[in-house]
């Protein structure tokens, strides 16, 4: 989990640390169970999770919005737990944005400048490179009512950035834009990130923009980071059955654990079919478990022998999806059982109803927990 | 609409060639504006009939109104109706000396017609506004001459009747209301008149009432509105950042007074602030005031301008907490996140987007005040007392309807002038009822 950062372990002093943070706001329910972040300089982490799992709450914590119930806050090594928000100069990106309708664009991204009392001329400098920067420089005197969505995401990303923060937090900024402007912003602010080398952390909830842009990923859910990871490590490697979930497509069995050992578990599933798995997250034997298969490790038609997890497979449905077709099977009981294969004309399209067979390994195969 | 298919087949390659300066057609053939024309036809109708209703009422019961206000404030007919022969008469005198023979003729004529049809009355006491004593002189001389029949000057008999009609003022005046429309009323409204050559003049001193009253409604209505902001914006702004629930309980109180009657409402006040009321009371039991120096709370200004605050409240605080509550809480945030202090993040961008709410508060309130009456009667004493009292009394105790519509119509076109200011200087896209 750690990066494969320089090997001078004596700067190794985190910049952001969460430590062991809890949050509840009617005394009943934590909405932060027991959040730990190590963040290094220029990171960007994203907190990824479904709404209500705590992520906002965090980074408002971040921001100083809301208070901590317990634990600790550190930036740069120092407590900021109970400093007030205007005097932690953390630069954010709201949801809405947040513009203010009042004052125009130029004098939207004046006002983090202007209550640091800096001098005019550097104002009016620093505002003029801040729109260059997010390519808007002929806007400064619009409104932001005057201004397209991607406009005003980037007159929001340019104000969070013109006071010149060490870290930027964002709060689901893409959300309002439609499918094609998230992309090309999301590469704008990654390509930003990685210009200005400050740190980031994001919230989402959208996993492939979470993948795309991040460093790190922290996937919340129900108020408990489930696995923090490199994008990597959570699609290839979840630990647990959330994760492979939540991460990407997943076909997932439910069975009880037959034998274990250090590198293969046998499971029998409920339709009495027995599958070959690789241990990740499992209590035991005869517990149950939870394997997770990604649809693009699936083998069709493979030759008998040949994989230690052959399975007869009935079509259910073929979806056409462009670039490739999506195959719905039922697969020892499990109906949504979903096969990924390119659009070529190599490939063969089954027709519903037709009954071949699937394979896959032992590594791709993950038994987690129940 | 249906036309047959074959043909409107054809009609839009013909078209598409024909180059963009023909007008754009249906696939029906029609010119496509009576098409669209066509369609929300039955659309604008329902619109009409919707509204109406409302129209034909507001017709009837505001614009009409306002209209014979409007009419009667310079409408001066009495002397043209009950008087014609000599209003017809006077044209001919160019106002040097007396008039002649003929005019005084035809006056005695129509004074005896008007006794026989018994209206002097409204002649004699519509030229009294205009020169005192003129009530006495008409009907005392249609008594006086009623027995006398063509006696040889009915100059000298009526002069012999009433000394004032050797006066060429009286003369004047008569011929200046026999024109049929008066400025003579908005004159006084003004705390203005006639003097005798006819020109116009300030009233004496001592008659200058309506001037400084029109001035002193303005500004109690200013302080008014401006004690309305005062107390409304932190009751709205508590109002739009509560939670749901303890919001909800805070409008009921706020709404509260709309649903006590506003004479109770107002006597409530009598009973806080006359000198043995409740505050009175209470500030001598703790020894704040002597029991001689009890305060005089009521009956004067400060009684009008406490109840009329407590009154019009609500009108400031409704359009403030509507236009409050549409201002996202992140801007507060956003702010505060760039380092502005609280303070700073209020005054710079939260307070300007409240501003629609508080300039539509302001001129509800404002306009709201002018004009009130029932609150200034009750509370007001002598020095309380608002320009729409004397409105109600012109109407109601002296009868000079004239006057009262002068007064009506000079406030009518105050408050017009003023919210054209207020429109040039904030702008009505800065105004936000709800």
């Amino acid at each position: 989990m750690e990066k494969p950062n320089g090997a001078d372990s004596e700067k190794k002093k985190s910049f952001v640390v969460f430590d062991s943070v809890q949050k509840t706001y009617d005394g009943e329910t934590l909405v932060v169970k027991n959040f730990n972040l190590d963040m290094d300089q220029g990171e960007f982490i994203t907190l990824l999770g479904p709404s209500g799992s705590g992520k906002t709450t965090c980074l408002m914590m971040m921001a100083g919005f809301e208070v901590p119930t317990h634990g600790q806050i550190l930036l740069d090594g120092t407590p900021i737990t109970r400093l007030p928000p205007h005097k932690r100069g953390i630069g954010m990106v709201f949801q809405n944005y947040a513009l203010f309708p009042h004052m125009t664009v130029a004098e939207n991204l004046a006002f983090p400048l202007q209550v640091r009392n800096i001098p005019k001329s550097t104002i009016a400098d620093k505002v003029k490179r801040a729109l260059s920067m997010v390519k808007l420089e002929q806007f400064g005197d619009r409104r932001p009512a005057q201004l397209s969505g991607g406009q005003q995401q980037r007159v929001a990303v340019a104000r969070a950035l013109v006071f010149e923060p060490p870290l930027v937090l964002m709060d689901e900024p893409l959300g309002a834009l439609d499918k094609n402007l998230r992309e090309e912003m999301q590469f704008e602010i990654k390509h930003l990130h990685e210009d200005l080398g400050i740190s980031m952390i994001y919230v989402t909830h959208d996993q492939s923009e979470a993948l795309t842009m991040s460093d790190r990923i922290a996937v919340f859910d129900d108020g408990i980071v489930q696995q923090l990871a490199t994008p990597e490590e959570l699609y290839e490697r979840p630990e647990n059955a959330f994760v492979a979930s939540f991460i990407g497509e997943n076909n997932a069995f439910i069975g009880d654990v037959l034998s274990l050992t250090e590198t293969q578990a046998e499971v029998r599933l409920a339709s009495g079919d027995m599958i070959q798995a690789l241990p990740v997250n499992v209590g035991g034997q005869g517990q149950k478990t939870t394997l997770s298969l990604r649809p693009e490790r699936v083998y069709i038609n493979p030759d008998p022998g040949s994989l230690p997890n052959i399975l007869q497979a009935r079509v259910k449905e073929v979806i056409y999806m462009g670039d490739h077709l999506r195959t719905r099977f039922e697969v020892a009981g499990n109906k949504d059982f979903i096969v990924k294969t390119p659009n070529s004309s190599a490939v063969h399209r089954y027709m519903a109803g037709d009954t071949i067979s699937v394979g896959w390994t032992v590594n791709d195969c993950r038994a987690l927990d129940a | 609409m249906s036309v047959s298919m074959p043909g409107s087949h054809a009609n839009p390659s013909d078209h598409s060639d024909s180059g963009a300066q023909a007008p754009l057609v249906a696939a029906d053939g029609r010119p496509l504006k009576v098409s669209l024309r066509r369609a929300l036809f039955k659309n604008k109708l329902r619109a009409v009939l919707l509204v109406a209703p409302l129209m034909l009422f507001l017709l009837v019961a505001f614009i009409f109104p306002i209209f014979s206000m409007l009419t009667r404030s310079v409408e001066s007919n009495e002397v043209r109706t009950i008087l014609p022969t000599t209003a017809l008469a006077i044209q001919a005198w160019e106002g040097e000396g007396l008039p002649d023979e003929t005019v005084y003729a035809a006056l005695a004529h129509d004074l005896k017609e008007g006794q026989r049809n018994r209206n002097l009355g409204r002649v004699a006491s519509r030229l009294n506004y205009e020169y005192s004593g003129m009530r006495s002189t008409i009907t005392g001389t249609a008594r006086r001459i009623t027995n006398v029949e063509a006696p040889e000057s009915w100059r000298d008999t009526l002069i012999d009747a009433h000394r004032n009609w050797a006066d060429p003022a009286v003369w004047s005046v008569i011929k200046r209301e026999s024109r049929g429309y008066t400025l003579s009323y908005y004159l006084a409204a003004l705390d203005m008149r006639y003097d005798a050559d006819g020109s116009i003049v300030r009233q004496p001193e001592s008659r200058r009432v309506y001037v400084d009253l029109m001035i002193k409604t303005l500004w109690m209505s200013i302080l008014i509105t401006f004690l309305c902001f005062l107390l409304g914006y932190p009751v709205a702004f508590l109002l739009a950042s509560l939670p749901m629930r303890s919001a909800s309980l805070l409008m009921m109180l706020v709404l509260l007074p709309f649903w006590t009657s506003l004479l109770v409402r107002t006597t409530t006040w009598i009973a806080i602030l006359q000198s043995q009321g409740v505050l009175n009371n209470i500030l001598v039991a703790l020894g704040v005031i002597d029991d001689q120096s009890r305060l005089q709370m009521i009956y004067n200004e400060t009684g009008t301008i406490v109840a009329m605050t407590h009154i019009l409240l609500p009108f400031m605080i409704l359009p403030l907490y509507s236009v409050m509550k549409s201002i996202s809480p992140s801007y507060m945030r956003a702010a505060r996140s760039m380092g502005a202090t609280g303070f700073t993040a209020f005054r710079r961008v939260y307070f300007p987007q409240t501003v629609p709410g508080i300039g539509a508060g302001a001129i509800l309130v404002f306009i709201l005040a002018i004009g009130y009456y029932i609150t200034p009667a009750l509370v007001g004493g002598e020095s309380g007392r608002f320009i729409t009292n004397f409105i109600a009394y012109h109407m109601q105790v002296s009868l000079n309807w004239g006057l009262a519509a002068a007064i009506a119509s000079l406030l009518l076109g105050l408050v017009i002038a003023l919210y054209l200011i207020y429109n040039k200087l904030v702008g009505s896209d800065n105004l936000k009822l709800g």
